[in-house]
């Protein structure tokens, strides 16, 4: 029988922490700080309204667009918060989460050997879709010593004459990095001279702990050359809904609606009809998950200061990204010798590609006790050393 | 009041156990910073108590509240102040509240037993001056109470790795 695998397929590198899942599912008493969700339950009136549309028999098709009403209620919550002005007739896309909206924004620009730079670390996905379809993912590397922002001159440097765009993703995971305007008016100049496109990936913006988040999309003359990312899944502790949004200029969202069209159809209806709650009045609770986590960073990031890892306050997600460096280990041995011994789950930082080495990515989307008794046992591990 | 105080108010009412020392690492404070102002908010009386949330149902002391609504006229002058005043004088009245709609006063009335709440609302309730009528309404159950839930909750389940 001949080997039924692709090659784009078979390219496709097996994910660095599965080892880590298997052995932490077979153990008890884990506290996992590996997760990149809320720990909160969704709102219970975005689960209401939905449970509600399902009695009333809301359960079919929508347009491949999504729900008119939540396109345009997105519409004028994306102008009133982020000074970002998406049509909603044709220029938002309602996705199955971000995951879907980065795979169509892709594929509609991506031809075979075009080189799309990546602000690395990275969400493990990016490079992967932009080599299924055709591209070469080119790492630009964000360092500690740039707080993890994207340096101008380190992107300026992996600027070929086959560069077509930038990925970024910023409130950052795994770094928790935030770009204010001065930031993203910087890259600004150089994407703009290079006739670049952004794709950018705001799915953490409402997690921004100090200001306000800034669009990249609503800086100097960027709109016209961006696609803008984003979601439900982090803001409204609504992960498994799978709702996500892309916004572009018309041309843009038209080729990725083609594909959107063909490969999803349209986003879960009942997903949608959450989303269309969350948007119009769980603004409060989104509130209340906000100051949680902003004091829960605050704790967990002076704790782990005060043990021994030294971690930049992060301006937004909710991830803290400690370095291990001093310790002697690296960060994928740390990471096993800490859930074996002690029974703490942590991502290594080199599973997000350029310049997450000797780093942790440690959720801090659990509770304040777990949070604490987490701390006291990586302070064991390490003094065990 | 600033924001730092209404930081630590909602910090307080999630926990009034926390130590200064654990506030101040879950805020910009130092812990002297925490101490100073919770006791500054102690002395204005924005800080009434500290108290426990307690499912009583489950202690099993078999103690039964109820919710009495109060149709009473107000008084020239004082309106509904001093009545209310004189109510809350009652170890037995938890909660008063003055009400809009169809009554007027809403009053939350704990006793050992079913007898000593109605004995409690006839006697010394309902012949007050001024009072027109009472209806008396006994808690059940107890489901919820100041937004904490009194029954148990199964934890949601979520991976142990996820990106």
């Amino acid at each position: 029988m001949r080997n039924f695998i692709s090659e784009r397929a078979n390219g496709i590198p097996p994910s660095g922490i599965r080892k880590f899942f298997d052995l932490a599912l077979t153990m008890e008493d884990v506290i996992s700080l590996g997760v990149g969700e809320p720990d909160f339950r969704t709102p219970w009136n975005i689960c209401e309204s939905s449970i509600y549309s399902i009695e009333q028999g809301r359960t079919s098709y929508t347009p491949n667009k999504g729900l008119p009403a939540l396109r345009e209620t997105l519409s004028g919550y994306l102008k009133q918060h982020y000074n970002l002005h998406y049509n909603s007739d044709d220029e938002i896309i309602i996705t199955s989460g971000v995951s879907e909206g980065l795979d169509i924004a892709i594929r509609s620009i991506v031809d075979p050997g075009d080189e799309i730079l990546i602000a690395q670390p990275s969400y493990v996905s990016y490079a992967p879709c932009v080599s299924l379809a055709g591209g070469i993912p080119v790492p630009v590397e964000c360092t500690e010593a740039d707080s993890f922002k994207l340096n101008p001159d380190k992107l300026q440097e992996k600027i070929t004459r086959k560069t077509k765009a930038l990925m970024i993703n910023f409130p950052n995971n795994p770094t928790g990095a935030v770009m204010k305007q001065k930031d993203l008016e910087a890259i600004a100049d150089i994407i703009i001279d290079h006739d670049l496109l952004l794709i950018t990936d705001e799915v953490y913006a409402e997690l921004t702990y100090e200001g306000n988040h800034v669009a990249a999309g609503s800086v100097n003359d960027l709109w016209q050359r961006t696609i803008t990312l984003n979601g439900f899944s982090k803001a409204y502790a609504m992960t498994g809904w799978r709702v996500g949004y892309l916004c572009a200029p018309k041309d843009l969202c038209e080729a990725a609606l083609k594909i959107h069209q063909y490969v999803m159809l349209c986003a879960p209806v009942m997903g949608q009809i959450g989303a269309l709650e969350a948007v119009k009045s769980a603004e409060e609770d989104k509130n209340t998950m906000v100051n949680e986590y902003r004091l829960r960073r605050n704790m967990f990031v002076s704790g782990l200061n005060r043990i021994g890892l030294p971690t930049n306050i992060p301006q937004g997600a909710f991830y803290a990204f400690p370095s291990v460096e001093g310790t002697g280990l690296s960060d994928t041995e740390f990471a096993e010798r800490l859930l074996k011994e002690q029974r703490v789950a942590v991502v290594p930082g080199s599973v997000f590609g350029s310049g997450g080495d000797y780093h942790l990515r440690c959720a801090y989307a659990v509770s304040r006790k777990k949070l604490s008794e987490a701390l006291s046992r990586i302070e064991t591990f390490i003094n065990g050393l | 009041m600033d924001d730092k105080d209404l930081g630590l108010l909602r910090i307080l009412e999630e926990n009034s156990r926390l130590s200064a020392e654990e506030i101040a690492t879950m805020t910009t404070l130092t812990p002297a910073e925490v101490q100073v102002r919770i006791h500054t908010l102690e002395d204005a009386g924005v800080i009434r108590k500290y108290t426990t949330v307690i499912n009583w149902e489950k202690a099993g002391n078999g103690e039964v509240s109820s919710i009495i609504e109060l149709k009473v006229s107000p008084e020239r002058d004082f309106g509904y102040d001093r009545i209310a005043e004189r109510l809350s004088r009652f170890r037995q009245v938890k909660t008063l509240r003055l009400m809009t709609g169809t009554y007027d006063l809403q009053l939350l009335v704990t006793g050992k037993n079913m007898q000593e709440v109605s004995r409690f609302v006839s006697e010394h309730i309902a012949p007050m001056d001024r009072i027109r009528e009472t209806a008396t309404h006994i808690i059940m159950k107890s489901f919820k109470e100041n937004g904490n839930v009194l029954f148990e909750e199964q934890e949601a389940e979520r991976l142990p790795y996820s990106f």
